[in-house]
């Protein structure tokens, strides 16, 4: 077998609330994207989609003069760039910034790349509070928890969780009413915004030709980050570029339609630089961190680098009939469903998880849905493929080898293969259920054989 | 070597490129401005302006914007923009308003205690409901975003039909301002249960005020 | 299959040599292994006019994978491409190239439609079966809910991960059973025998049948 999965998978398929909450959330989160982008709402659906594949493409086929351009701009606006190798560089630029300015409160916008880079609890070890803005994100800090899902991140949780985490970790009465939690949420983020000396936000599109950062949001909480601090710091990866801002028109609109059914989100801001002369708020520093930790590794691979297209509207999670069944938390990153399949292996190296790409009926749903058009089944086949390469080179998964090999053998010999396609079909009802036919047993009836064979029926008509 | 160096060397190294060399030629944006007739956008803008929970209000003219406020402010005490357009409603002229905050942190204090923010917009979009506002010396950032309520008036010759338009006439954002936000509807979260709420951070009721107007 | 074929007047041959078409081990990491048996395939139906599949998933491995397998061989790869617009899922086969829904078929009851994923993202395979289907007399076609949901066979995938494979299996059934329908029509029999085997487990009086079952019904 290549790799066990978890057992913990095993206890989120018996957990019946759980199921039914990731059901329900991946569900209306499916039909109302079906609606926006049904061909009488958005008939240029496909073409969009081409077009946002061919733009993605042209961009990280072009990747270093995209960065320049981009780089050139910011700072031509008054901002600065920063490349990070890995996290700790981030960590290492965050906690040196807010040494020099003396600042001890940051305020955090949702971003799954600061998940990856572990950017909270790396600020912690210095005594540098961030705090989480975003409603799901800051009852996931609270809880100590990571997403679920990448645009729902808490879909996991019931208003009672929430109550329990709020009572015990702000010291308010236990209130189980969402509209009331989200109040709560609301007073005492308010206060940090206010007092923050440091706003960190993600970035959903950088923007090469205008050296501007794009993030789209619900809640009001990316804008409070980016404009109440003094401080702005933008943390991306560097896949996130496009070059022009007219190339919008087709990156928003395809974002929230796939994402939530949005023809746009609450609040899309684009952010060019601190603050203008003239202009009365907003950020005196602005700083745009530019992150690799292993996508230059992605991008060698000409086949595998479409991966770095995703643009985490989160689609392919909720068709994924895989996600919808083992939920995010068992996925080994934070990336989770079939983008998270994807790239992780080619991350930390496919022998870390070895499972993951097998984790697949590759049924293609995700495929159908992804705006930006990754070929995910194939992907994941080449990555079964190297799976299964790796471990022949480390001394590993002979058996399985062997024995497709000796498959190979048998389905190149047809006579062998219909005797023994004959006897196990007579036989494998009584065959005791251990191994492969244990596993199959394990969900399901042994299928029963046909009396007579189509090769005999076949003889028999002449 | 710094970090900016390994990391551009590494990219390059990723797509065999060498420095300094440009990129093959990009297909013009497609940008999908529908043909329409311009009456027909304060009509789109109010239905998907409501469907979204907003509010919209229509002035004949300039004049009788004010009192569309003075009746929305009741009991409640607001903070303006400096958008000339408000000026010209005599909505900063009303007794509950303050306006003419030029420094961060008084207007920053205002924000925090007003109940209602009262800008202009210097563009809306029709299909999607949307106001768009650029940050600039008539219009901060703070005030569509920190008070409960945000109150929009504006010209109806602002109006365009999307999100391309607003590209094709504004094909530089970067270079009128340091930002530019979308604002599609009243603050909201489906964050705890797939249970809709509104006013999470930004303002959890807005309105539109559009006044035919030639400016 | 071949009745309904010969009922249209088609000549129909079986090569008795034939075996697999490689998909189990190219959907475990294993290519090369696949290679070896589809070369066997190539060289069985070599000649052959057209090639009637009764499984979308087959056909979608020969016309779509085969030249990624061999990618490397240009030898190879020209067969592979050669076969290519030679192989026909079944119900393709009879609205694309015989040209007819109807074919004289008879089945009374309930029946709903599971789309196979191959079939249906990798071929496009939609409408044609039901088109067939709506032509038997005597059948009432009821669409579920999740028709377009995979009933999570996946080949190795059942066994690697039987606890995830039967749990898809069951929401599938769960959507069939709200049809009230007594048949569950594929073109896939590897959909059909994950079914049955979840059905049969739980003991649900739910009957699995391939189209061509049906239609070869009179």
């Amino acid at each position: 077998m290549t790799g066990e999965p978890s057992e913990t998978i095993q206890q989120t398929l018996s957990d019946a609330r759980l199921q039914l909450a990731i059901y329900s959330a991946t569900n209306r989160l499916m039909t109302h994207r079906a609606g926006a982008v049904g061909p009488d709402l958005l008939p240029e659906y496909q073409e969009l989609r081409n077009d946002a594949n061919q733009l993605k493409k042209h961009t990280i086929d072009h990747l270093d003069y995209y960065l320049e351009l981009f780089e050139r701009n910011v700072i031509a606006y008054g901002g600065k760039v920063v490349y990070c190798t890995d996290s700790q560089e981030v960590a290492d630029f965050v906690l040196s910034l807010a040494k020099q300015r003396g600042a001890h409160l940051i305020v955090k916008s949702k971003s799954m790349t600061t998940e990856e880079i572990h950017f909270n609890e790396r600020l912690e070890k210095h005594q540098l509070e961030a705090v989480e803005t975003d409603l799901g994100e800051y009852i996931l800090q609270l809880a100590h928890q990571r997403p679920y899902h990448i645009v729902a991140p808490a879909l996991h949780l019931t208003r009672y969780d929430v109550a329990e985490i709020f009572s015990k970790n702000l010291g308010v009465e236990n209130e189980v009413v969402i509209e009331k939690q989200t109040r709560i949420a609301r007073v005492a983020l308010r206060e940090k915004f206010l007092r923050a000396d440091i706003g960190v936000t993600g970035a959903n599109f950088l923007v090469a030709d205008s050296g501007a950062v794009v993030v789209v949001e619900n809640e009001g909480n990316a804008r409070l980050t980016s404009s109440a601090p003094k401080i702005h710091i933008a943390v991306a990866g560097i896949e996130k570029l496009i070059p022009r801002a007219q190339d919008l028109g087709v990156f928003l609109t395809l974002l929230g339609r796939s994402a939530t059914g949005q023809p746009l989100t609450v609040y899309t801001s684009f952010l060019s630089g601190p603050r203008r002369s003239g202009e009365i708020d907003g950020p005196d520093e602005f700083y745009v961190v530019l992150l690799d930790n292993g996508r230059t590794k992605l991008l060698a691979d000409p086949e595998k680098r479409q991966s770095l297209y995703c643009i985490r509207c989160g689609a392919c999670l909720n068709h994924c009939p895989v996600y919808r069944k083992i939920g995010g938390h068992n996925y080994p990153w934070v990336y989770s469903g079939p983008i998270g399949a994807i790239i992780t292996p080619q991350f930390h190296g496919v022998l870390k998880d070895p499972w993951l790409p097998f984790a697949s009926s590759l049924c293609g749903a995700c495929a159908e849905v992804c705006p930006v058009n990754i070929e995910i089944p194939k992907l994941l086949l080449k990555l079964r493929s190297e799976v299964t390469d790796a471990q022949r080179r480390e001394g590993q998964g002979g058996m399985e080898r062997w024995a497709f090999g000796i498959w190979a053998w048998v389905m190149t010999h047809p006579r062998i293969y219909l005797m023994l396609a004959r006897m196990g079909g007579l036989f494998a009802p009584m065959l005791p259920k251990v191994g492969l036919l244990g596993k199959w047993a394990s969900q399901r009836e042994i299928p029963k054989v046909a009396k007579t064979s189509f090769h005999q029926w076949w003889r028999e008509r002449k | 070597m710094s970090s900016r160096e390994v990391v551009l060397q590494n990219v390059r190294k990723a797509l065999n490129r060498a420095a300094g060399l440009l990129p093959t030629t990009l297909a013009a944006p497609r940008l999908r401005v529908p043909i329409m007739d311009r009456n027909r956008y304060l009509t789109l803008f109010g239905q998907n302006f409501e469907k979204l929970g907003g509010k919209l209000f229509f002035s004949q003219e300039p004049g009788e914007a004010a009192p569309v406020l003075a009746e929305l402010l009741q009991g409640k005490h607001a903070v303006a923009s400096n958008a000339p357009f408000l000026t010209t409603c005599g909505v900063t002229a009303l007794p509950q308003v303050q306006s003419g905050f030029t420094e961060r942190e008084a207007l920053r204090a205002a924000c925090s205690t007003a109940d209602v923010g009262i800008t202009s917009a210097d563009y809306a979009l029709a299909e999607t409901g949307t106001l768009v506002m650029l940050a600039s010396p008539a219009e901060a950032r703070l005030i569509s975003l920190l008070p409960p309520v945000h109150v929009a008036v504006f010209p109806r010759s602002r109006l365009l039909a999307n999100l391309d338009e607003l590209l094709t006439v504004l094909p530089n954002p970067a270079e009128q301002t340091s930002s530019m936000v979308l604002i599609t509807g009243p603050s909201r979260t489906a964050d705890i249960e797939q249970i809709l709420v509104r006013g999470v951070h930004g303002p959890g009721e807005i309105y539109a005020v559009i006044v035919e107007s030639p400016r | 299959m071949t009745q309904v074929l010969e009922r249209l007047g088609f000549q129909v041959d079986f090569p008795p040599a034939q075996t697999c078409c490689g998909q189990p081990a190219f959907n475990s990491g294993y290519p090369a292994e696949a290679g070896t048996v589809a070369r066997h395939f190539l060289e069985t139906f070599r000649g052959a006019e057209y090639i009637v599949v009764p499984s979308g998933s087959c056909t979608s491995m020969i016309s779509h994978h085969y030249t990624d397998i061999f990618a490397g061989d240009e030898k190879m790869l020209a067969l592979a491409r050669g076969v290519a617009p030679r192989v026909w899922e079944f119900s393709r086969f009879l609205i694309e190239v015989a040209g007819v829904d109807d074919v004289g078929a008879r089945f009374d009851g309930v029946v709903t439609y599971h789309d196979s994923c191959h079939a249906l993202r990798e071929l496009g395979i939609k409408d044609g079966p039901r088109k067939l289907l709506a032509k038997v007399k005597g059948l009432t076609l009821r669409e579920m809910e999740a028709a377009e949901e995979c009933c999570g066979f996946g080949g190795t995938f059942s066994v690697k991960f039987p606890e995830v494979s039967g749990g898809m299996a069951r929401t599938k059934i769960d959507s069939i059973l709200k049809t009230e329908a007594g048949t569950v029509v594929s073109i896939d029999s590897s959909c059909l025998m994950q079914l049955q085997g979840v059905i049969d487990r739980a003991g649900l009086p739910i009957r699995t049948a391939h189209l061509a079952e049906i239609l070869a019904g009179t």
